[in-house]
């Protein structure tokens, strides 16, 4: 199998979905001759023509609106935004319309499609280049929002969003673009988007993250074992719908929980990790439930590296949660 | 551009012109067939077969239905309605100008439309009720029609979005080459502030797309009047920037209004490209069922537009013609009264919407999270 970085392993999915299905098309600013600003649409405008691959006005509204009027009439556009945090614009488009069109038309009208943005820090990018939305596409029933962290992931999760019926936020976690390298099979497969991945099992505390916080949580979590604390480390991977069974079944062995995300604190989705152990397996909790989270400021620019939890705070959320009797 | 050099030299719409072409118009002319006492000022063009009187039927139809409509939200029977009265030439004439495959997507007057392409009297009516017999499972409150048999997409609130997602329809009639079709939006003048509306015609422009704009500028966005909304001269003229022709039409006309949008619609076809058609009209009701006009606008103004009527010039225009007489007329309505109050009185009769409808539909397989939170309400609240 050949190796793969998520960026790498992110334009081979398109490659196979837009060979395997004329109706898959790309759409957004500067994916086409350009290949995107991080390249992952590389050589697709190439292979496929501008009108399977469109570069578009610069226009997020009319991107995912349009987009909205393709995937009505039949085809799997996978719009993209081209930064996270300029998906604003199309808000309306995606929370009025994308998520509720099945719903309001009794299932006459679907809309399957998948809006790619690249996530989270890791470029010095300061406020809007750099932060992590999935809260407030999670908050919308309807949607999918998917955030892989590893390539492998990322390729069949892709994969398996575009050939889903439901419409997909996913989230590349641009601090993992280039992070590293892995195993990636070659041609079609899909990966699941309604079950957590385990990192790493162990039986003192779960760990549960998503995006770019898996390698750090995965890197205090060796520490932490050499310490003598096991973790159970769970990727989410999809935010909506999550696979809360999978979380229940770790506290439930391990009884201790911390919850590590990069977005804002306040109303982000370990909120909602952290309310729903609490209600579903409180007689299994040891410990209180610990969140690692950014901090409830914009994200900064020269103090990204304060703002974004790091090893130390994770392991120290781990340790404190594994001490607390 | 060739349209404008036109327009400049015959800027006087009313005058008798042999073959009537809206673009030569232009978007600060006004096209216009049928002037307000139902005389035709232009040569009136070959229709198909009973197109006209199948249009004052249409339109005799949706007033009559409007007001019952009307009567039961004042009687607390739906919770909301939105009339076109007043607006039912533009709405019928844009609408009837398109084919049976071509994709609409409306906003929110275009009831009629949906009608005259084949959706059922009763779905109309179950929608505003929102009860079990609403395909669509009481889902939105009323006037939010949505039919795919008559490929008339479900209608939102949120003002514009449908325009934008027109132009994705007809682009991707492009990228399946499937261009013989074309894609159909609606809106109102208030949409033209929107962002949704700046985008849509500017990719519309730049993929010279099979799509056809028909903006319904009723000169009222609820209480905000045009001259408000908009410091340009019309709103048909705003598409030049976008690269693509605007055309103005009288609303009220509903012969002008079909024969303008079929013009546009057999251009895209042709694969020229979008065009933008405002329909000056008024809106002689209020916005809804919850808005009182008195309190912003004066009624001495809708008296004028009262003369205006659509309704009133297509009917003496084509009882001039010789088409129609009152007895046809007594006769249609009667029989429409019958089948609408046959229609209200089966939806009346169905049941409640299906409380597991709450769940369904959300995404296209239940997923766990929400197959328990339903399992915890039939818990809570045994059904």
């Amino acid at each position: 199998m050949p190796q793969m970085t998520m960026l790498q392993a992110i334009n081979d999915a398109m490659h196979v979905a837009m060979e395997r299905d004329p109706d898959v098309v790309m759409l957004g600013e500067d994916i086409g001759k350009k290949g995107g600003v991080f390249g992952a649409t590389d050589g697709l405008y190439d292979k496929f023509g501008a009108l399977r691959v469109m570069d578009t006005p610069l226009s997020e509204c009319g991107i995912i609106g349009t987009a909205v009027g393709m995937a009505l009439y039949g085809l799997k556009p996978v719009p993209e935004i081209q930064f996270l945090d300029f998906i604003y614009p199309a808000f309306d488009q995606i929370v009025s319309e994308m998520a509720k069109m099945r719903y309001r038309s009794g299932g006459q009208f679907t809309c399957p499609m998948v809006v790619r943005s690249p996530s989270g820090g890791g470029i010095r990018g300061g406020h809007y280049h750099s932060q992590s939305s999935e809260a407030y596409f999670a908050h919308t029933p309807g949607l999918r929002v998917v955030m892989p962290s590893t390539p492998a992931d990322a390729k069949g999760m892709l994969l398996a969003s575009i050939f889903n019926e439901d419409p997909v936020i996913f989230l590349e976690p641009k601090a993992l673009y280039r992070h590293g390298k892995q195993e990636v099979q070659e041609g079609w497969y899909t990966t699941s988007l309604d079950e957590a991945r385990r990192v790493r099992e162990g039986d003192d505390v779960t760990v549960v993250t998503w995006g770019a916080m898996v390698p750090i949580v995965e890197d205090a979590a060796g520490t932490a074992a050499e310490n003598g604390v096991a973790c159970d480390v769970i990727d989410l991977r999809s935010i909506l719908p999550w696979d809360y069974d999978t979380v229940l079944d770790s506290v439930r062995k391990t009884g201790r929980l911390v919850v590590v995300q990069e977005a804002p604190r306040t109303c982000g989705f370990a909120s909602e990790v952290a309310a729903t152990v609490a209600e579903k397996a409180i007689d299994s909790l040891e410990a209180p439930i610990a969140r690692v989270t950014g901090f409830d400021t914009p994200f900064p620019y020269a103090l990204e590296h304060v703002y974004k939890p790091d090893k130390k705070r994770v392991l120290g959320a781990i340790e404190f949660t594994a001490r607390w009797a | 551009m060739a349209a404008r050099k036109a327009s400049a030299k015959a800027p006087a719409a009313k005058r008798r012109a042999a073959a009537p072409d809206p673009y030569a118009v232009g978007p600060l002319g006004l096209f216009q067939l049928v002037d307000e006492d139902g005389k035709a000022v232009a040569q009136v063009p070959e229709l198909p077969e009973g197109l006209p009187e199948r249009f004052l039927e249409a339109m005799l139809f949706q007033r009559a239905l409007d007001q019952r409509m009307l009567n039961l939200q004042r009687q607390g029977r739906i919770g909301f309605y939105g009339t076109a009265k007043g607006q039912e030439g533009a709405t019928l004439g844009s609408g009837a100008a398109f084919a049976p495959e071509d994709w609409l997507f409306p906003a929110l007057r275009e009831g009629a439309v949906a009608l005259w392409r084949g959706m059922a009297l009763e779905h109309y009516i179950a929608q505003c009720f929102g009860n079990g017999a609403d395909p669509t499972h009481g889902r939105q409150m009323p006037c939010h029609y949505s039919d795919r048999g008559a490929r008339y997409v479900s209608l939102s609130s949120p003002i514009a979005t449908q325009v934008s997602q027109a132009v994705g329809a007809a682009r991707a009639m492009q990228v399946r080459g499937e261009g013989q079709h074309v894609a159909g939006a609606w809106m109102g003048d208030g949409a033209t502030s929107e962002n949704d509306f700046h985008a849509a015609l500017n990719f519309a422009g730049v993929w010279k797309a099979p799509v056809v704009f028909v903006c319904q500028n009723n000169q009222w966005a609820i209480s905000v009047p045009l001259s408000m909304q908009t410091a340009s001269e019309t709103l048909a003229v705003k598409a030049e920037a976008y690269g693509m022709p605007g055309v103005r039409v009288d609303g009220n006309d509903v012969l002008a209004c079909y024969v303008a949008v079929a013009a546009a619609v057999e251009r895209a076809r042709r694969g020229e490209g979008p065009t933008f058609v405002e329909c000056l009209t008024y809106r002689l009701g209020g916005h809804s069922s919850s808005d009182d006009p008195t309190k912003y606008r004066d009624e001495s103004e809708a008296a004028i537009w009262e003369k205006r009527d659509p309704l009133l010039r297509h009917r003496a225009w084509l009882t001039a013609e010789g088409r129609w007489d009152d007895a046809r007329e007594e006769a249609f309505l009667a029989e429409s009264g019958k089948r609408i109050t046959d229609a209200i009185a089966t939806v009346e009769a169905a049941e409640p919407v299906d409380r597991a409808t709450l769940f369904t539909d959300v995404w296209a397989t239940m997923p766990a999270l929400l197959a328990d939170q339903q399992r915890r309400l039939d818990e809570d609240l045994p059904v």
